[in-house]
């Protein structure tokens, strides 16, 4: 059932990023190039509306639906949040799509980056199998 | 359905976005985030042996849910979208990324660089396949992307999430003005 629900919110989440023109090449190199607000004002009042929910959940001490306190997930800082992010920032401003949107993208009939998805997942797999001799 | 065929600005696109991040914590206290499903996925599919790839995925299996649904949402928005045209982009990109040598500005998604035909040359192959490594190694080596980090991680205040965002827009930074420009010189 939960599971009904959550293919919802991605199929949402998918209609949100394609309507917004998210998936848009164009947009992302509008965002790196400063021309333009509308992607930080997507990330920008994305961040502040988690924030201010987050924030009111913890006042209301409000439980997940099984009934356990709410834990938010802590990421580890380290080297790989700074040379990952600058790798993943470069993937980003090339393909013009994050995560999200490269399946948004596959959703919207654009072929090739069915193959740009599957390279991501492979560089996932390559990091795999390297990740004991990078620095961390 | 006039709401599912015009342009979202991004003061409706973003609260809903933020949303996420609350909702998926009441629902099943697990966070935000899209590129953990690209481990899962070499996980379920390719059964690596790098411990890496050893645990338990489908203790994860909601995240690959959510993801079918972002690609169904894609086929979906496909065919109520009145314009799937190019939109309002600043003339200002529009003229530089002309003069780089774009050529189709018709569609969300330039033509003449990503398309079947255009993985066969040397710049279409580094943007689709390079572009697409990089994102999927780097979200990974990073543990996490822009709905991870930018999104859940700002949104609860972690300093790893403001570097890792940092990150990003530096890359992206590099990319669009010394990357780009080199790729689509070849």
């Amino acid at each position: 059932m939960i599971h009904v629900v959550v293919l919802l919110l991605g199929v949402c989440f998918g209609i949100i990023l394609t309507n917004a023109e998210v998936i848009s090449w164009f947009r992302i190199q509008e965002m790196f190039r400063f021309d333009a607000f509308h992607m930080y004002g997507v990330i920008g009042s994305a961040i502040a509306v988690g924030a201010l929910s987050m924030l009111l959940l913890r006042k209301l001490k409000a439980r997940s639906l099984n009934g356990d306190p709410i834990v938010v997930e802590r990421k580890q800082m380290g080297k790989g949040t700074v040379y990952g992010g600058l790798l993943f920032g470069i993937g980003w401003a090339l393909t013009g799509a994050c995560p999200g949107p490269l399946y948004a993208l596959v959703g919207n009939g654009y072929g090739a980056f069915l193959v740009a998805l599957l390279s991501a997942i492979g560089g996932a797999w390559v990091y795999g199998l390297v990740r004991e001799k990078l620095p961390h | 359905m006039d709401l599912f065929s015009s342009f979202w600005p991004w003061y409706v696109a973003g609260p809903l976005i933020g949303l996420y991040v609350p909702v998926l914590y009441l629902l099943l206290n697990k966070h935000f985030g899209v590129s953990s499903t690209f481990r899962d996925i070499c996980a379920a599919a390719l059964r690596p042996a790098a411990p890496y790839f050893k645990y338990n995925w489908k203790a994860n299996s909601w995240r690959l849910v959510f993801v079918g649904g972002v690609v169904l949402g894609g086929l979906l928005a496909r065919g109520t979208l009145a314009t799937p045209a190019i939109g309002q982009i600043s003339d200002h990109t529009l003229a530089a990324l002309s003069s780089l040598g774009v050529r189709d500005f018709s569609r969300l998604i330039p033509g003449d660089l990503f398309s079947f035909s255009s993985l066969l040359t040397l710049r279409g192959f580094l943007l689709i396949v390079g572009g697409g490594f990089l994102v999927g190694f780097g979200t990974r080596y990073a543990d996490g992307c822009t709905s991870g980090h930018t999104i859940h991680g700002i949104a609860t205040f972690q300093r790893a999430s403001i570097v890792a965002t940092l990150c990003f827009f530096a890359g992206g930074l590099l990319s669009s003005y010394v990357l780009l420009p080199l790729i689509l010189s070849l």
